[in-house]
């Protein structure tokens, strides 16, 4: 038995020993707590595909980045933060003053974006590999120097989330009281928009542009079927998506797939349990 | 601070002039004009999309009227946090992450500020709100174990802890049940002693004619705006409704409503 633990101990020790790996872990949770608290309120405002869209949308930005440092990745942050304030704001303003339905215009500006992002990056010989770290994230090559980009702007975004928290749950839960309260509703529209970005910059490198969705929506909607009160549906969220992202982690290391890709698995296995167990509880 | 304004209390709670609101070439009000004193309980009436909803929302300074004047105690309503508008439960996102406390807490924000946390003052405010309506023992339940009564109550909660001082009902008897309707009838009646001024938009004239001081017959146009005997007399009943109203045999006249949740009929004697 003895010797049993001191094995599972060692298989969770052995990855450790690598500093890429400590790097990964470290971000892994960070982007998985600041993902899950911004992501919850995607969740109640409905808001998945505006996520989804805007992550796509932010390619060509990076692409720019990546074409004129030369390959550089340290500064692709930067690229990413900026895209993303923009395209969120951007969005914003087309999908309201758009004779076309809101979901259409994104649904175009999105693709559009997103084919231009790969068109861009299709110039460079290596691209394909390139590509595929954009799109599903390279939690292994998480420099020093990024790790504490994702810190200070993880941060940022959860001090902000914490300052407004009653303005955003009562803007959230019901927009004409929020009105009628008199609350500044425009500005803190957008600042959740802006707070959405910033998340999509920090959590890039993580799990990559087309499985952000997953990370902004899954570990919060599995903390939505088990809580009742929005604080604990964030605490509850940021829990299921660290712990999905060490998990993931180890996933990854050990059966050599994807750490993007085993990342998000492991947020839906949380919730496909979760959704199990409220259905057998509710019938 | 968030912005307030402050009241002129010489002037009348509410006071609307000329108002127009148009949209996309549609005429929603057409030329409205009223003024309500304070502590006073109107019912707004009229068939499906006779926009009363949108004159609630316009008087709530959520919506801006295309022409006219809306002030509330002298001056416009874009400032003022005295005034609540209580939805229709059917447009309220019952599977929301909240308890009561917390939607009645929400009422507060504005007295807040920003940066602020609720202090043991506004939970007392809160406690006592839910006192008022009755359903104080209820505080800790998320929203979706409400009934619909208890969904009102916890609304009217809401508005006395934001401190309202008038009150806009868009359906709140809509969907209950009877003891659930006088239930909340009687609550308004408490209000009135704390000098709340309430607008209720209703499909029943027989509960409007009973329960308000003062009925407005709404068909984008005011029809009627008086005590119940004189709004709702039958030449101006048939001006607000049309070809939806019709005489029973033994006299009565009877609403018809088009488009109605419920489908059902508005008796008037």
């Amino acid at each position: 038995m003895k010797g049993n633990m001191t094995t599972f101990i060692d298989l969770l020790l052995q990855p450790l020993q690598y500093e890429f790996m400590q790097r990964g872990m470290i971000a892994a949770i960070l982007v998985g707590i600041v993902c899950a608290v911004v992501g919850t309120y995607i969740v109640l405002r409905g808001m998945a595909f505006f996520g989804d869209a805007l992550a796509h949308t932010i390619l060509p930005g990076i692409a720019l980045g990546y074409l004129i440092s030369g390959g550089a990745r340290d500064v692709l942050f930067w690229w990413a933060l900026g895209t993303a304030i923009l395209a969120a704001l951007g969005i914003g303003v087309i999908s309201k003053n758009s004779q076309i339905k809101e979901d259409t215009a994104i649904g175009i500006i999105f693709a559009g974006m997103f084919a231009l992002g790969i068109a861009m990056i299709s110039t460079v010989r290596s691209y394909a590999v390139d590509l595929s770290h954009f799109l599903f994230g390279d939690v292994l090559s998480v420099s020093p120097q990024n790790l504490w980009l994702i810190l200070i702007f993880g941060g940022i975004i959860l001090l902000t989330v914490f300052a407004f928290y009653k303005e955003f749950m009562t803007l959230s839960f019901d927009p004409v009281l929020a009105a009628t309260l008199r609350l500044p509703v425009t500005l803190l529209n957008n600042l959740l928009l802006v707070l959405i970005a910033v998340t999509v910059a920090v959590s890039l490198q993580t799990v990559g542009v087309a499985l952000m969705v997953a990370m902004l929506v899954t570990p919060s909607a599995t903390a939505y079927l088990l809580t009742h009160r929005l604080s604990s549906m964030m605490v509850l969220a940021a829990f299921f998506a660290s712990l999905s992202g060490v998990i993931g982690l180890y996933l990854s290391y050990y059966l050599s797939i994807a750490s993007g890709a085993a990342i998000v698995l492991t947020a839906t296995g949380f919730f496909m349990l979760a959704f199990g167990w409220k259905k057998t509880k509710g019938a | 601070m968030y912005p307030h304004s402050h009241h002129q209390e010489d002037q009348p709670i509410l006071d609307v002039r000329h108002l127009n609101v148009r949209y996309n070439g549609y005429t929603a009000l057409e030329n409205i004009t009223f003024h309500l004193h304070a502590g006073e309980r109107v019912a707004v009436v009229g068939p499906n999309g006779a926009g009363k909803s949108t004159l609630l929302k316009v008087v709530a300074g959520v919506l801006q009227p295309s022409s006219g004047d809306v002030t509330i105690f002298g001056s416009r309503p874009g400032r003022h946090v005295c005034i609540a508008y209580i939805p229709q439960r059917s447009q309220v996102d019952w599977g929301f992450p909240v308890s009561v406390a917390d939607v009645v807490m929400m009422g507060r924000s504005a007295k807040l500020g920003p940066l602020n946390w609720p202090r043991k003052r506004d939970w007392e405010f809160v406690q006592h709100a839910l006192e008022t309506v009755q359903i104080s023992d209820l505080a800790s339940r998320q929203i979706s174990q409400l009934s619909g009564g208890q969904q009102q109550r916890m609304f009217i909660a809401r508005a006395l802890a934001q401190e309202a001082e008038l009150m806009l009902m868009d359906e709140p008897l809509t969907g209950l049940d009877t003891p659930s309707q006088e239930g909340l009838l009687d609550l308004l009646d408490t209000l009135r002693e704390q000098n709340v001024t309430v607008m209720v938009a209703t499909h029943d004239l027989e509960q409007a004619a009973s329960h308000f001081d003062r009925i407005m017959l709404l068909n984008h146009r005011m029809v009627a705006f008086g005590e119940p005997h004189i709004a709702l007399q039958t030449g101006n009943l048939l001006k607000a409704y049309g070809g939806r109203l019709r005489t029973t045999e033994d006299g009565n006249i009877v609403a018809v409503d088009d488009c109605c949740d419920e489908g059902e009929y508005d008796h008037v004697h």
